[in-house]
């Protein structure tokens, strides 16, 4: 840029600011095409009455391509967003990247002590909050009562893995095309290894020693995997290792599978009206294995403002408007409680209208207890419970995700699959530079 | 008519195309070169610096790169084997006077206006679905388990889903190869006695070769850099047992944003892209002659 | 090729061929009936065809949800810009391989083509940092620069393989009776190779609609055409098929009138003039 370029610019903005709040200014919204978000852009009149000095332009994207498309802007310092809507894996990293800018100075009436303490945790780096949360999630088991009852058992609301497998073969009627459980077996990062590294939590293992040296080849991720692919190849619907989220969400919906273990917001969906079993379905936590750790994960997409934006301002109004207790209340008005964001603040659950929604207490129950802090049974250096907040995550978990599936899918079997794990989780920390 | 100032004018003319395709092609040739042999990740800014081949010889340490070598090979080859074959047979169908011949052939068209990510997410869910797919659906009408598509021949459905994108492509180009063969020259192999065969061999295949030609050569520069509708359906997997060198490549541009190794990637795929030119130039490169 | 049939061979003829392209197009005829369906009833098993819960729900919400005329004029100005630009590029450098070739013209051409060996997620990234330095990103005109030089390979070589089917004798008539190039160019060669370069067009500007990686890399808000669009319809949480099967109708609709409105030229242009 040339000096009388700046210096143009410079005037400009001198002008823009002189013009005072009449200057309209646009800030473009990147976000993921979840439900929760879609609602929000549905009530943008509440947003544009409020400040009609700020225009909003949307980018609605699949979760892989948004995460695609931020990630280069943001690490190339492109600057095409001003507000990004990124998860509790990308807000630490990116944080100490020093990508974003830190949003401490949200107005009072914000109450962010009024944030979940584990999630607020997450998105904090160093003190600063670098992130809103926008919703919240941790899983959770959900389970079809009438199957239960039909098979003369109970699940207790914090149930064992030996309860599970008990639970499984007795819903399994595999002529009726009747499934006693649904797992994710997609590879990938965000799926079938967001279950397995939570699960493999509650089974006592780790995805690294204090030294960052791999453990898959130690007892207890071999427990957990055997016990996954035993349970899903006994009780799980056939073709398993392609059925993400949305695939296990769908079959549930049709009354296929006897349980779930899954994300908390699909509470909503099994109980709404696409779902075959909506006044059917039941709600507990994730389960353990008597060693003090649920499998259960924790997650959020929360909005926050990238270092390149050019309108951090407009931005952080934007945030606040989005992410404030009136953002619920106006949910709530509009679409009724049940379809209010889930999993953000400690007032919304105590809420006697929200006490309602069947689903509230065991998504709370479960958010409160995961721990990203300390989401392992022994030591870890790391962050996270489903995922280690280290920039080669995404690519680690993805490789071993793929190995994992293909266990699945019958072509290794477990102690191959660990093996190749090891292998090739050793080579890249190597590659990193962790370890020698 | 190639007078000196003829060939000088057409230089001239050539010569737009020809520059900016050599800016197009050098500088992000030059730039992914010179991204393969550097440490380079996106979400670790902090380190940088040359490492020499370390990211060509992560491709060739790779458990998977033989296999994916092998799957992008099978991809090109194996959709162009299907789309030139049934195409072939389809447009000699359709040459055929039938009735609605115009909407027929957009209907045999039509596939090619669907978006691949779409196309690809439509064959997934509503018709490889093991348990909410059309095929499942046919399989239980007739007492059959469902065929785990995805799981079991993850190639062959992703060969099948690209083949049914290619399909309308290679047929039209054959179709208007045969439109333009003489009836008369059929009519008088008929009857001198020649079957139905030996007219296809003797007197049709050889005039639509240079279509099959150009079927070929446009569909593998095509083929060999698909990778969206692996991702879409299989994500490579399971396992390895359909990821192909884009993929691979893509893994690790998009999943691990490691930009070093997605160039060391690209630089191979192109080597590979070259070697398989060569080939087919040195096969069928008599055959774009007039 | 077309010869007469006997009545009973043209009837089965007809048969097959029809069956031959309904199951072609059977799975885009069935994404278009799972658009009228709702989200349940687009996955329901067995399959529904007359029991289905017909709907214009995804449609409409669909329309509500996002700018689809911002996409669509997007993706018509990225498409037709870089169909126009790349002819204007390529149909003087086909007429000089054709009509003056050289000994190196056929390398020339096949080199061409292998500028689209590199895969595109290898250049993501070069790609990127050079469209933003050069502050191309989310730009239509960036795009269409982008869009022109990927597909120029296949402009150049339609348009030779045409070019070559124009016989060269009448073209050096119109020189002995004096005409420039220009006038050449513009009043004997433009006609003649009018439908050549109709087609060209037509498949080109398919090509640039359904160009699905570029378009989303490149662009955010203002210049994001329908892949874009699409793509905030494919795989949230939740049922989806319906409406993703009715974005990607709004989005084939266009090109397919496009496709049956100019179906002659659009079938001559897929022969890259394979045929003489």
């Amino acid at each position: 840029m040339t000096t009388t370029l700046r210096a143009l610019l410079g005037a400009t903005a001198l002008v823009a600011l002189s013009g005072a709040a009449m200057a309209e200014t646009t800030i473009t919204v990147a976000t993921v095409n979840n439900g929760d978000m879609v609602r929000m852009q549905g009530l943008m009149d509440d947003f544009n009455a409020k400040h009609p000095d700020i225009k909003v332009e949307w980018v609605t994207l699949e979760e892989n391509v948004l995460r695609q498309n931020v990630t280069t802007d943001i690490a190339t310092g492109g600057g095409q967003y001003d507000v990004i809507t990124i998860g509790t894996y990308e807000v630490p990293i990116w944080g100490k990247q020093g990508w974003l800018e830190s949003l401490n100075d949200l107005p009072a009436e914000y109450d962010v002590d009024d944030l979940l303490p584990a999630i607020r945790g997450g998105l904090t780096v160093d003190g600063n909050l670098y992130a809103a949360p926008f919703y919240g999630e941790s899983s959770m088991v959900m389970y079809r009562k009438d199957l239960m009852e039909a098979a003369g058992l109970t699940m207790p609301d914090a149930p064992t893995w030996a309860d599970i497998e008990k639970a499984a073969a007795a819903m399994t009627d595999k002529s009726k095309e009747q499934y006693g459980v649904c797992l994710r077996g997609k590879a990938g990062w965000g799926e079938n290894m967001a279950f397995l590294t939570a699960m493999s939590n509650s089974f006592g293992a780790r995805w690294f020693d204090e030294n960052w040296v791999p453990q898959f080849d130690q007892p207890e991720w071999k427990a957990t995997l055997d016990f996954y692919l035993n349970l899903m190849n006994q009780y799980g619907p056939p073709g398993a290792s392609n059925n993400g989220f949305n695939e296990n969400l769908t079959l549930f919906q049709q009354g296929k599978c006897g349980m779930w273990i899954d994300a908390t917001v699909a509470a909503s969906f099994v109980t709404g009206k696409d779902s075959t079993v909506a006044d059917k379905v039941g709600f507990a936590l994730a389960p353990d294995n008597g060693l003090g750790k649920r499998g259960n994960w924790l997650w959020a997409w929360s909005l926050a403002i990238p270092s390149s934006s050019d309108a951090k301002d407009a931005a952080k109004v934007f945030i606040d408007w989005a992410t404030n207790k009136d953002y619920l209340a106006l949910v709530a008005s509009k679409e009724g409680w049940a379809n209010v964001p889930p999993g953000t603040r400690t007032s919304l659950y105590s809420n006697e209208e929200y006490a309602k929604v069947p689903f509230a207490k065991m998504t709370i129950d479960s958010i409160n207890s995961a721990d990203p802090n300390a989401p392992t049974v022994k030591p870890v250096p790391y962050v996270g419970v489903q995922f280690v907040a280290i920039p080669e995550f995404q690519g680690l978990g993805t490789s071993v995700g793929e190995i994992f599936s293909a266990a699945l899918a019958g072509q290794k079997t477990a102690d191959e699959a660990l093996a190749e794990a090891q292998t090739l989780v050793t080579d890249e920390m190597k590659a990193a530079g962790y370890i020698q | 008519m190639s007078t000196q100032s003829s060939r000088l004018a057409a230089r001239m003319m050539v010569a737009p195309s020809v520059v900016l395709l050599l800016i197009w092609m050098i500088v992000p040739l030059a730039m992914t070169l010179y991204y393969s042999f550097r440490f380079y990740r996106l979400l670790s800014p902090d380190r940088t610096g040359w490492t020499g081949f370390t990211n060509y010889l992560w491709f060739f340490n790779s458990p998977d790169f033989w296999l994916a070598l092998w799957n992008t090979l099978a991809l090109v080859g194996g959709v162009l084997v299907i789309t030139v074959t049934l195409g072939i047979l389809i447009a000699l169908l359709i040459d055929q006077p039938v009735k609605g011949q115009g909407l027929l052939r957009i209907l045999v068209i039509a596939p090619f206006f669907v978006m691949p990510p779409v196309a690809a997410s439509i064959w997934e869910n509503l018709f490889m679905h093991p348990q909410n797919g059309l095929f499942a659906a046919v399989a239980r009408g007739f007492g059959a388990q469902p065929i785990l598509f995805l799981e079991q021949y993850p190639m062959l459905s992703v060969i099948g889903i690209v083949s049914w994108e290619w399909l309308p492509f290679a047929t039209l180009i054959l179709l208007t190869a045969l439109q333009s063969l003489s009836s008369e020259q059929l009519e008088a192999a008929e009857m001198d006695g020649a079957s139905a065969f030996s007219r296809f061999r003797y007197i049709i295949l050889p005039h639509m070769t240079r279509a099959i030609t150009v079927v070929i050569l446009i569909q593998t520069i095509f083929l060999l850099g698909i990778f969206g509708e692996i991702f879409t359906t299989t994500q490579g997997g399971p396992g390895s047992a359909s990821t192909t060198l884009p993929y691979m490549i893509f893994k690790q541009a998009i999943a691990a944003k490691d930009i070093g190794r997605a160039a060391a990637g690209g630089i191979i795929a192109v080597i590979l892209a070259n070697i398989v030119a060569y080939f087919l130039m040195r096969g069928l490169g008599r055959n774009l002659e007039n | 090729m077309a010869r007469a049939l006997s009545p009973r061979r043209q009837l089965i003829t007809t048969i097959a061929a029809w069956s031959v392209a309904l199951l072609i197009f059977f799975p885009v005829l069935w994404m278009i009936l799972t658009s009228f369906k709702t989200e349940p009833s687009a996955v329901a098993m067995p399959p529904e065809f007359l029991s289905a819960d017909w709907t214009l729900e995804n449609y409409a919400e669909v329309w509500a949800r996002s700018d689809y005329p911002r996409f669509f004029w997007n993706s018509v100005v990225i498409s037709v810009g870089s169909t126009l630009l790349g002819l204007v590029v390529a149909v003087p450098a086909a007429w000089a391989m054709a009509f003056v070739p050289g000994r190196r013209t056929k390398d020339l051409l096949m080199w061409m083509l292998s500028t689209k060996m590199m895969p595109a997620v290898a250049v993501m990234i070069p790609l990127y940092l050079l469209f933003q330095r050069l502050g191309l990103i989310d730009t239509k005109f960036g795009l269409v620069i982008a869009l022109m030089l990927m597909n120029l390979p296949i402009i150049v070589w339609m348009l030779y393989t045409y070019f070559k089917e124009i016989p060269g004798e009448i073209l050096e008539a119109a020189r002995m009776d004096g005409a420039s190039l220009w006038n050449e160019i513009v009043h004997v060669l433009t006609p003649m190779a009018l439908p050549g370069i109709a087609s060209t067009m037509l498949l080109n500007i398919i090509l640039a609609w359904n160009e699905a990686f570029w378009t989303i890399v490149l662009t955010t808000t203002k210049a994001a055409p329908l892949s874009a669009f699409i793509a905030s319809f494919s795989a949230p949480q939740g049922l989806f098929y319906a409406k993703l099967s009715a974005a990607s109708a709004m989005a084939i609709l266009p090109i397919l009138i496009l496709g049956w409105f100019s179906q002659k030229q659009l079938v001559r242009g897929l022969t890259f003039g394979a045929v003489k």
